[in-house]
């Protein structure tokens, strides 16, 4: 949290940053998961870097979006998925039952694939979250609102019209606002969930330097089908094959000179 | 082979055109009818049009003039109160459907319940509230006629409010929630408003439907041929009045029948219309 108000400082050259060792903030440990008796996820170990983004990649079905969903627990939602072994936030197991899960989801925000705006004003759709974990004045939701939407790029197009109904921005622009309104709650990680397969490639452009910016303030986890955006946007790239980790390093050495057939076959469009 | 393909083509040309001629034959079969019933009831309801409708009461055999003032304002109490009972307890019943028991066995046995009363005879509900109020409260009221229309207009709001939320992305559930905000606050306050047109549209139609509705009245509000709004007494109302007055050897009687009849009618067109723009005006919303 305090780490919004420290001066920005230029983000480092990506390899430079993915050279520098970064602490851990999220860690998984033999970690699986089950779809009822399907087993989705097996005995997966990762280690996300801090204020890095790390990006997980691999063929449709391979459990990325799976993981990702685990690590906010919002598949818990739905009846007969279950996941075991421990995700660890700052040291502490959040799947442990007894982690308050409302806190974990304040911690831990999530972009989706498809932009879903709530059905009310621009600038409700981002004051009902913080509204919700926060008591502010009047002018101190308007500041939030109008900080997360800058950190978002989309306050110059919206600060005209933020009592608008939020369904009448464009794709693009609606993306963008679910990203202010997790940026809004000052989460520690941010996990993107193929957040630009329903987008143009312009309005994908925007979204990727975002999360380029993003990271300065944000620990990011992205889940991509676009090995080409991995490559762009990560500092590390996780390659999952059939529920299973294959390979995880910096994306530079992972794309230029993998360590496992696996990965090199995917990488090269041998097969996914 | 091309000759045999030919012969299959003109085949199946054929199927489709008496199929076509059958099913349209079959929807001007029951528009007929329903273009018949709503012309006598507009050209006799118009005939027995008047001011004096709205502004006298029901009258006694044998004089030519009063209204259905007191039926008709019997009536929108009995419908108003029914709604206002039936409905919050449907869209609650719904929501807990929808939200928090949508695959549970529970909730589909409670669907599966909720379905058979929506088809309940309404005479059986009349007959129902009877025992249960009307003979240990020591009489027919007004209260009693409006519990036995809620329960019309319950099943219809849970299975329209159920239905609605549904009809909600996931997406959008996931999403809220994953703003660590509880449950029932992402129900009531994203869900409800994405659903609302819908949920609105349920209630609507329940009034259409318990608008018209004689038999559960019969047992329970009864009628009443002077002005009356005390509701923990027999209520005047169009429903029955229409069947007693349409009964009767009178003409002037027969007269207002015809036009209460009409009034319904305009009522439920007007509150389904108000439906459909609802629903309408989502559409384009969402597209």
């Amino acid at each position: 949290m305090t780490e919004l108000s420290l001066p920005l400082t230029a983000p480092a050259p990506r390899a430079e940053a993915a050279a520098a060792p970064a602490p851990v903030k999220l860690a998984a440990r033999g970690l699986g998961f089950h779809y009822g008796d399907y087993a989705a996820l097996r005995n997966i170990d990762l280690e996300v870097p801090e204020k890095r983004v790390t990006a997980l990649i691999g063929p449709s079905g391979c459990g990325k979006s799976t993981l990702l969903r685990i690590f906010n627990r919002i598949y818990s939602i739905y009846p007969g998925q279950r996941a075991s072994g421990e995700v660890l936030l700052d040291g502490e197991n959040v799947l442990d039952p007894k982690y308050p899960l409302n806190r974990l989801r304040s911690k831990v925000g999530m972009v989706f694939q498809k932009p879903v705006p709530f059905p009310m004003s621009i600038y409700d759709n981002i004051a009902w979250g913080i509204g919700h974990h926060e008591k502010l004045s009047r002018a101190g939701m308007d500041e939030r609102v109008e900080a997360a939407l800058r950190q978002a790029a989309l306050w110059d197009e919206v600060k005209d019209k933020l009592k608008q109904n939020a369904l009448g921005l464009s794709g693009g622009q609606q993306q963008r606002l679910c990203i202010a309104r997790a940026v809004a709650l000052r989460p520690e990680v941010i996990l993107f969930d193929e957040p630009t397969s329903a987008l143009d490639p312009i309005a994908t452009g925007r979204i990727e330097q975002l999360i380029s910016e993003l990271k300065q303030h944000y620990t990011i986890l992205i889940v991509t089908h676009n090995m080409q955006q991995a490559a762009r946007c990560s500092d590390y790239t996780a390659f999952m094959y059939l529920g299973e980790l294959v390979e995880h390093g910096a994306t530079a050495t992972l794309f230029t000179r993998p360590s496992k057939r696996q990965t090199e076959d995917y990488i090269t469009g041998r097969f996914g | 082979m091309a000759i045999a393909r030919e012969r299959l083509y003109l085949r199946r040309r054929l199927f489709n055109a008496c199929s076509l001629l059958l099913s349209g034959a079959a929807a001007l079969f029951g528009l007929f009818w329903l273009a018949w019933i709503l012309w006598t009831t507009v050209s006799k309801g118009l005939d027995a049009m008047s001011l004096q409708l709205f502004t006298g009461m029901t009258p006694p055999p044998g004089t030519e003039s009063g209204g259905l003032k007191n039926a008709i304002v019997g009536s929108l109490m009995l419908s108003g109160l029914a709604v206002l009972l039936g409905a919050p307890v449907g869209i609650a019943a719904g929501t807990w459907l929808a939200e928090f028991a949508r695959d549970s066995r529970l909730g589909g046995i409670v669907r599966f319940v909720n379905d058979i009363l929506l088809s309940a005879p309404s005479i059986v509900l009349g007959l129902f509230v009877y025992t249960l109020v009307v003979r240990p409260g020591g009489g027919f009221s007004g209260y009693a006629g409006a519990i036995a229309m809620a329960f019309i207009v319950l099943p219809v709001v849970v299975r329209t409010t159920d239905e609605m939320l549904k009809l909600v992305p996931g997406q959008m559930r996931e999403a809220a929630l994953s703003l660590g905000i509880p449950q029932w606050k992402v129900t009531t306050q994203v869900l409800y408003r994405a659903a609302l047109p819908g949920i609105v549209t349920g209630v609507l139609l329940a009034l259409a439907r318990i608008s018209g509705e004689t038999a559960p009245l019969l047992f329970t509000a009864f009628n009443n041929q002077y002005w009356s709004t005390d509701m923990s007494g027999a209520m005047p109302n169009l429903p029955v009045t229409i069947f007693q007055f349409a009964m009767s050897p009178f003409e002037h009687w027969n007269r207002l029948a015809w036009a209460g009849a009409f009034l319904i009618t305009v009522f439920v067109l007007a509150v389904s219309m108000g439906a459909r723009f609802l629903l309408l005006r989502k559409k384009i919303r969402h597209d």
